[in-house]
């Protein structure tokens, strides 16, 4: 048995088999809750239990994965060019966007971290919640976060704002579709944009758009909000 | 040529990777390596230094696979549990609070701006 625990393709095996149900059950009943993401770390989890194997165990496999990280993020850049050729009549108002709604997640995790009495380490670890998952992980590593949790509390973010933002669009009479795609993208990231495509191809762009400014933009305030408390 | 394809984007990406992790050791600021990497990618691109087709596959491929990258960080939440069960309130709340302010807040600015624009070319 201890031979089968080894096996680094036990961990990609189950990894990948996990995310491939997650997309087979999002698929079939279609609500933003059965996230394949979300699916695929419980079901993991639960094999991992079942199996009574150690996280260690199952890491020493799942790093592979980790690793293509870096290079995964460093592409962003290629739907950013293009987005920005696409949408550069109306740069300024997004970026305007973007970083009010940088500078607003910033100042209320702040608020709620001092009102909570959290310590400086809990405070960088929800940070960047509002910024998509490669780069959010990354900034709560660099800053000495508990990248667990703070990746985790990204994607709750962002299927908040999947189910949510539409919501809160109409509730403040927001009816274009610019304006629209930015609210979806820098609030809830990749998961977000997801519903920002279904709404329309605009917004779905902006949208892909703005989760990429906020996550470059906010690695910039997160050096500063970073030092304040 | 065609199977040198994979093998030519993927060498310029992690090319870029390296560079982004040199960076990231020279400079003392706590910005990941990635984020250097992002940046190096959009300039080379910007300035038609690097054409989209020299990089999309392998680049589009990557980003396609990238849900499956944070599956172990969201794993990982087994060994912190204890750490993540006091920030469960906190967390919970700012997540409901900042996410609905954020979408408003951001998508109010660039409605603010466009229609101030629009009425100046009125």
């Amino acid at each position: 048995m201890s031979l089968f625990h080894n096996s680094v393709y036990l961990s990609l095996f189950l990894s990948i088999a996990a995310y491939e149900t997650g997309c087979i059950i999002k698929k079939r009943c279609g609500i933003a809750l059965c996230n394949p993401l979300l699916i695929a770390i419980v079901l993991v989890i639960i094999c991992l239990k079942a199996l009574d194997m150690d996280y260690a165990d199952y890491e020493a496999g799942s790093r592979y994965l980790s690793y293509l990280l870096t290079p995964a993020t460093i592409c962003l850049a290629i739907p950013l060019y293009e987005k920005i050729m696409l949408l550069k009549n109306n740069l300024k108002a997004i970026i305007a966007g973007v970083l009010s709604g940088i500078v607003t997640n910033m100042l209320i995790v702040l608020l709620c971290s001092s009102l909570f009495k959290l310590n400086h380490q809990q405070y960088v670890t929800l940070l960047p919640k509002s910024i998509t998952t490669a780069i959010g992980i990354s900034v709560s590593q660099e800053l000495g976060g508990i990248v667990t949790i703070t990746a985790v509390v990204i994607i709750l973010t962002g299927i908040l704002g999947n189910m949510t933002a539409e919501w809160v669009c109409r509730l403040f009479g927001i009816d274009d579709p610019i304006s629209q795609g930015v609210g979806f993208g820098t609030s809830s990231h990749v998961i977000g944009t997801a519903r920002a495509m279904e709404m329309g191809e605009i917004q779905g762009s902006v949208s892909s758009l703005s989760l990429v400014l906020t996550g470059i933009l906010s690695v910039l305030f997160v050096l500063i909000f970073s030092a304040v408390y | 040529m065609i199977p040198m394809k994979y093998v030519n984007q993927i060498l310029i990406i992690l090319g870029i990777a390296l560079a982004g992790e040199l960076l990231r050791a020279v400079i003392p600021l706590p910005i990941p390596g990635s984020i250097y990497g992002l940046a190096i990618l959009f300039f080379l691109l910007f300035c038609n230094l690097l054409k989209p087709e020299q990089i999309q596959d392998a680049g589009k491929l990557l980003i396609d696979l990238m849900p499956l990258m944070f599956i172990p960080a969201g794993v990982g939440l087994m060994k912190d549990w204890q750490a993540f069960a006091p920030l469960l309130l906190p967390a919970s709340v700012i997540t409901v609070v900042s996410t609905l302010a954020v979408t408003a807040v951001s998508a109010g600015t660039t409605r603010f701006i466009r229609r101030r624009r629009e009425r100046r070319t009125i």
